[in-house]
């Protein structure tokens, strides 16, 4: 049967019990599509409550105060020390140093596509970051050590091989899609007319790009930033392959660091025995993990509805 | 009068310069973004194309680097991503489905919206923790293609469920009255309306969202993907490796030879990625030309 008869037949009246029948099938489907949108909600109730549990069992062994205060981290010694202190600072590395490459060099591109590059050029560079933003974490993670620390060595001659700059730097350059895409869809919100109102006025392209375009874009950017951080924290493979695996508190970005992430790696790639504490120090970790990615994500939310520009 | 006109006329020189200097400075930016995706095709091409070649792509890992191969890894990856894409597509679709046309506006739907956003905002690793505690350990899978395909299905059902949402929300709500007016039920009007115009839009969602699938390593490496594994698996209970995870292992050692293989792995691991990617970009355009019409 087709459409057009379906159709027609609805021009006359159905008989009841075909017509309970297409109710009943109705209601079927609707129950089928809610619940595969349950499913969202249930992976987060995984997430929470898988991390949760053995995050609980973690502090039945290890005092949070411990956790929060000791400046080791030394779950797979012998003298063992649970001092998150330095998993958080080689985080912290990554993530200032991401940021001093992504957040300029993202914008500057945004604010290139959105107010200078001519159309032609827009269609040859977008896709090519896309590129760039489809590329494997794993692949920046060979370019991190193969190539770029070697090039940096060059010029660092006492560079350990694995270092905090080389993986830091990459994980700026892998993010740097993220915002200008994020930061470019911003910018291109902005009414033409207000750039117009610019240029009739006698604005050159830079007057227009940074007082009229950036500060009317500018919850947008900031939301990019915030989501690019995010992902910086949460970045794995590229750490995990080239800022070492030596937990350190130290904020200089010469040594070789450890990462929260790049811990659970090293971690799950031994074989660690269920329900040792070294197994639990996974869930305590990705908790953490966990807890400052999420509330970067709200936040980032939060700052494009509450901020957005409405404009008519 | 004579002086204010030059001291206009010079700082509109001044003004023309920093503008020319601006553009050359967000150029270079940009162009600074592109250069490095030169160097890194360019790195990986020049120490890994000499050692791809047939007996590479059909041999199991191997101590002796000469002998090496990316068979396992490679089955592993289809195996993964083929399983993760059937699961993705229906459920993602499913979802898509009734968020657009059937959610009512409300708060319980508003939290929905929320999750999805920050599911997608989740690190992968975390959705490795995900996977060891729920499907590894509470659903005694192991460490096995299921584990890992579930998984990475939760990894990217959001990617797919925001993809296809947008590719729903483009279809003009005429055509959706216009098939109810003539009395047909909803689910009709989807099934043989909406659904089909949004097709061209959920592929290149889907497309999207393989590509991410096949890439990942993280949450497989906490799921227990091994590293070292000399068979390809035969089923979804077997043990297994992907391509990026035989990468990693192979980046993680110190001789040149073996970095090398990494190299030549990339190259498959890129020619396989960047194809999809070009399809995509084939489906938009083609979409977009008939939508131009």
């Amino acid at each position: 049967m087709n459409a057009e008869q379906k159709a027609k037949n609805t021009m006359f009246e159905l008989p009841p019990a075909k017509v309970r029948m297409r109710k009943i099938k109705e209601r079927l489907i609707y129950s089928a599509l809610l619940g595969c949108v349950l499913m969202s909600v249930l992976t987060t109730v995984g997430i929470i409550l898988s991390l949760v549990t053995e995050t609980y069992s973690f502090f039945q062994e290890v005092p949070l105060v411990a956790f929060l205060t000791d400046t080791r981290w030394t779950p797979l010694f012998a003298d063992k020390h649970f001092g998150i202190m330095p998993l958080v600072a080689g985080t912290l590395i990554i993530l200032v140093g991401a940021s001093l490459v992504a957040l300029p060099i993202g914008l500057a591109s945004a604010l290139y596509l959105s107010t200078y590059a001519k159309p032609g050029v827009r269609k040859v560079v977008k896709p090519l970051l896309e590129v760039l933003a489809g590329i494997p974490t794993v692949v920046y993670g060979y370019f991190a050590l193969m190539f770029v620390t070697p090039l940096l060595r060059a010029f660092i001659p006492d560079l350990s091989i694995f270092n905090a700059l080389s993986a830091s730097i990459v994980v700026g350059i892998m993010i740097i899609p993220m915002v200008s895409s994020l930061s470019e869809d911003a910018l291109g919100a902005v009414p033409r007319s207000l750039r117009e109102a610019g240029f009739a006025l006698g604005a050159t392209r830079f007057e227009v790009a940074t007082k009229i375009v950036l500060p009317a874009g500018l919850s947008g950017v900031m939301a990019s930033f915030i989501l690019a951080i995010s992902r910086a924290i949460g970045e794995t493979m590229i750490v995990a392959l080239a800022a070492g695996a030596t937990p350190k508190l130290t904020l200089n970005p010469l040594e070789s660091i450890q990462t929260m992430t790049a811990y659970i790696v090293q971690v799950s790639m031994g074989d660690t025995p269920h329900g040792t504490i070294v197994y639990k120090t996974i869930f305590a970790v990705g908790m953490l993990l966990f807890l400052v990615t999420f509330a970067m994500n709200i936040l980032g939310q939060l700052v494009t509805r509450r901020y957005r520009e409405v404009y008519e | 009068m004579e002086e204010e006109s030059l001291a206009f006329k010079r700082r509109l020189k001044r003004r023309a310069r920093l503008d020319v200097a601006f553009h050359g400075l967000v150029l270079m930016a940009t162009a600074f973004a592109l250069i490095v995706l030169a160097a890194l095709l360019f790195d990986v091409f020049r120490k890994g194309l000499g050692w791809l070649d047939f007996q590479f792509l059909s041999s199991f890992p191997s101590r002796i680097p000469e002998r090496a191969g990316i068979h396992s890894s490679l089955m592993g990856t289809l195996w993964v991503t083929s399983i993760t894409a059937l699961l993705t597509f229906p459920i993602g679709v499913a979802t898509a489905i009734f968020l657009e046309e059937y959610a009512p506006k409300n708060r319980l739907m508003n939290f929905i919206d929320i999750n999805i956003a920050n599911l997608a905002g989740v690190p992968s690793i975390v959705y490795g923790i995900l996977g060891l505690a729920i499907f590894v350990r509470g659903m005694m899978l192991g460490r096995t293609v299921l584990a890992g395909a579930l998984t990475m299905t939760l990894l990217v059902l959001p990617i797919m469920i925001i993809t296809s949402r947008e590719a729903l929300r483009s279809v003009p709500s005429s055509l959706r009255l216009a098939f109810l007016a003539m009395g047909a039920t909803k689910w009709q009007t989807i099934r043989h309306i909406v659904v089909p115009a949004a097709l061209s839009g959920i592929f290149t969602g889907s497309i999207l969202t393989v590509s991410r699938a096949i890439g990942e390593t993280a949450p497989l490496i906490l799921i227990g993907a091994l590293s070292f594994v000399a068979f390809a698996p035969r089923s979804p209970f077997d043990g297994f490796t992907v391509l990026p995870i035989q990468i990693f292992s192979w980046v993680s050692r110190p001789q040149a030879e073996f970095s090398n293989l990494a190299a030549a792995a990339i190259i498959v691991l890129l020619i396989v990625l960047l194809s999809m990617n070009a399809v995509s970009v084939w489906l938009r355009h083609r979409y977009e030309k008939r939508n131009g019409k």
